[in-house]
């Protein structure tokens, strides 16, 4: 990849994350910063290429430490923004849900 | 797998991100956002094993790398889905600490890998990577611990500290600079342990309502690093979703010091300005007025406006069902009855509505800080429910206090005011409550659900 094509992925990357959150409301601050940091735990995919391409054992461990904890960032950071969301359903469905389990 | 489908599907994992954070924003689509960028993460996860490799390369340590990733399932599903509702904060700071450490831990082996061969732009990311990881990894550990109490919640301050912390940052940088000009693994590995310090300084000194904003803040940071390492990697996966979360994490943490009231520049810069505070001793021996659950029944069911302001005592005992029992019961007597939600009432914001939607509250009830403030003259009693900083009015009395600035719920304009509160224990920000002294102030102690089961006893009973 060359340096002006990595500069323009970054600079069109910056307004996009700009603009997607630009009109969140106070109420769903939370839940975005941790849907956020659950995203960043893609850094797992970075810590599976080095792990894999990694020979010495120096680097084999610090590559599995890696693969480590940013399973538990990504995986934990969707399931914990998902259980804060589950509680903002829309009141009719959640009637409409319960009344589904009451008829199985 | 072909190198053309393969990095197709980064694309369309980096655009399930887009969708997510977009998503995100909204209440009716925030829930399928989130879900879009699982699925996403999930499927990269499960595409990089089968990236293509340059020529003459190998797969290693498959094996390992899967068992890693089914350890850190096992830990991090049941920790997200165990948690207490009060507790949520922390977890999120907590899972951003160790996104931040593994940036650092993936930007060092393939600093190892490189070896000599890395060129100066690969070294400059990698020490990014490594000093900004490092931070938000021993950051973002003392911030779980301050909203875990395992430390004191105030502010850390001690003598000269803005010097040490000045220092540490100057040998970071200092460090950051030796290892590009020289290379070599000496170099990396004291920037890494000052790094490690220079996150424990930069908290330590923020305290109370500063801490979530923190928290947003490291989150960024940490996006950061992850861009860092795509360039690295050359991932431009890493590189878009990295960079969105950095940007979006900006923006978000700029969005929460204004809804709070707080300059960003005041919070990131609170290390090199804050003063040791000298302790006020003035909180003992006045009285306050102290009232039964009957008082307080009586109070309520004669009035014609209430307003219940939750905090973060009403997380604590888990009164939320009580609460809104209660408020049934007044409306059903015909009492107009709403909640006033302060942004960042509880530990974060939107703490509370997350709290009370789990209560089934009707959502209209939830009334948001600049609509509620108008009607507290018409209101005739205030039920404050285990707050105290968001209805502080030292926040506007008082300058040089920690809260001073911050918007507050103006409940001493209302005709009544009962505090229901465990103890005279002041609030996270650790102020003393000038309103708790007021004339028309009734305290109630006791553990929120406790009492709010009391008071709904001696409602029925009236």
């Amino acid at each position: 990849m060359t340096s002006m094509a990595i500069l323009t992925i970054f600079a069109l990357s910056i307004f996009v994350g700009f603009e997607v959150v630009s009109k969140v409301s106070t109420t769903l601050h939370t839940p975005l910063m941790s849907g956020a940091n659950a995203i960043h735990g893609i850094i797992l995919v970075g810590a599976i290429m080095v792990a894999d391409g990694a020979t010495s054992t120096l680097e084999t461990s610090l590559a599995i430490a890696a693969v480590l904890l940013a399973t538990i960032n990504m995986v934990g950071g969707f399931v914990v923004t998902d259980r804060m969301l589950e509680m903002f359903k829309g009141k009719p469905k959640a009637a409409k849900a319960k009344d589904a389990e009451a008829a199985k | 797998m072909n190198k053309n489908i393969y990095e197709l599907l980064g694309l369309a994992v980096a655009l399930s991100f887009i969708l997510a954070l977009k998503g995100l924003s909204a209440p009716k689509t925030a829930r399928r956002g989130n879900l879009i960028g699982a699925a996403g993460a999930t499927l990269a996860t499960v595409v990089v094993f089968f990236a293509p490799l340059g020529e003459g390369k190998s797969h290693h340590n498959t094996i390992l790398i899967i068992a890693a990733i089914a350890i850190g399932v096992l830990v991090g599903v049941p920790a997200a889905r165990k948690i207490q509702m009060t507790q949520m904060p922390q977890l999120v700071a907590l899972f951003n600490g160790v996104g931040g450490g593994a940036a650092a831990l993936v930007a060092t082996a393939e600093y190892l890998n490189l070896g000599s061969g890395a060129s100066t732009a690969e070294v400059v990311a990698t020490v990014f990577t490594v000093i900004v990881g490092c931070t938000s990894f021993s950051g973002s550990v003392v911030t779980f611990l301050k909203l875990q109490e395992l430390m004191t919640t105030r502010p850390v301050v001690f003598p000269g500290g803005r010097f040490v912390i000045a220092a540490t940052l100057a040998g970071v940088l200092g460090t950051g600079g030796w290892t590009i000009s020289s290379g070599g693994n000496t170099p990396l590995l004291v920037m890494g342990g000052l790094a490690l310090l220079f996150g424990v300084l930069f908290v330590l000194p923020v305290g109370g309502a500063d801490v979530p904003i923190v928290i947003s803040l490291l989150n960024a940071f940490t996006g950061l690093t992850v861009a860092a390492s795509g360039y690295v990697l050359q991932s431009t996966l890493l590189i878009v979703a990295g960079t969105l979360v950095g940007a979006s994490g900006t923006i978000l943490t700029r969005k929460m010091a204004e809804a709070m009231g707080r300059s960003l520049f005041g919070t990131l810069f609170g290390a090199f300005t804050a003063k040791p505070q000298v302790a006020t001793g003035e909180a003992e021996a006045r009285s306050v007025k102290s009232g039964s659950p009957d008082d307080v029944a009586i109070l309520l069911n004669y009035a014609q406006r209430v307003v219940i302001v939750p905090g973060f005592g009403l997380a604590v005992a888990q009164a939320q069902h009580t609460v809104r029992e209660l408020a049934d019961m007044l409306a059903a007597k015909g009492i107009d009855v709403a909640y006033g939600i302060h942004p960042v009432a509880g530990r974060m914001p939107g703490h509370m509505n997350v709290l009370l939607a789990e209560a089934n509250v009707p959502y209209e009830q939830l009334v948001e800080m600049d609509e509620v403030n108008p009607t507290f003259p018409q209101t005739d009693v205030v039920l404050v429910v285990g707050a105290n900083d968001v209805v502080n009015p030292a926040a506007k009395t008082t300058p040089g206090c920690p809260i001073y600035g911050m918007p507050i719920l103006d409940v001493s304009e209302a005709g009544n005011v009962i505090f229901l509160k465990r103890s005279m224990r002041p609030g996270f920000a650790g102020i003393e409550n000038e309103l708790l002294y007021d004339a028309k102030t009734t305290l109630l102690f006791g553990d929120a659900k406790d009492s709010l089961t009391k008071v709904v006893n001696a409602l029925k009973a009236l």
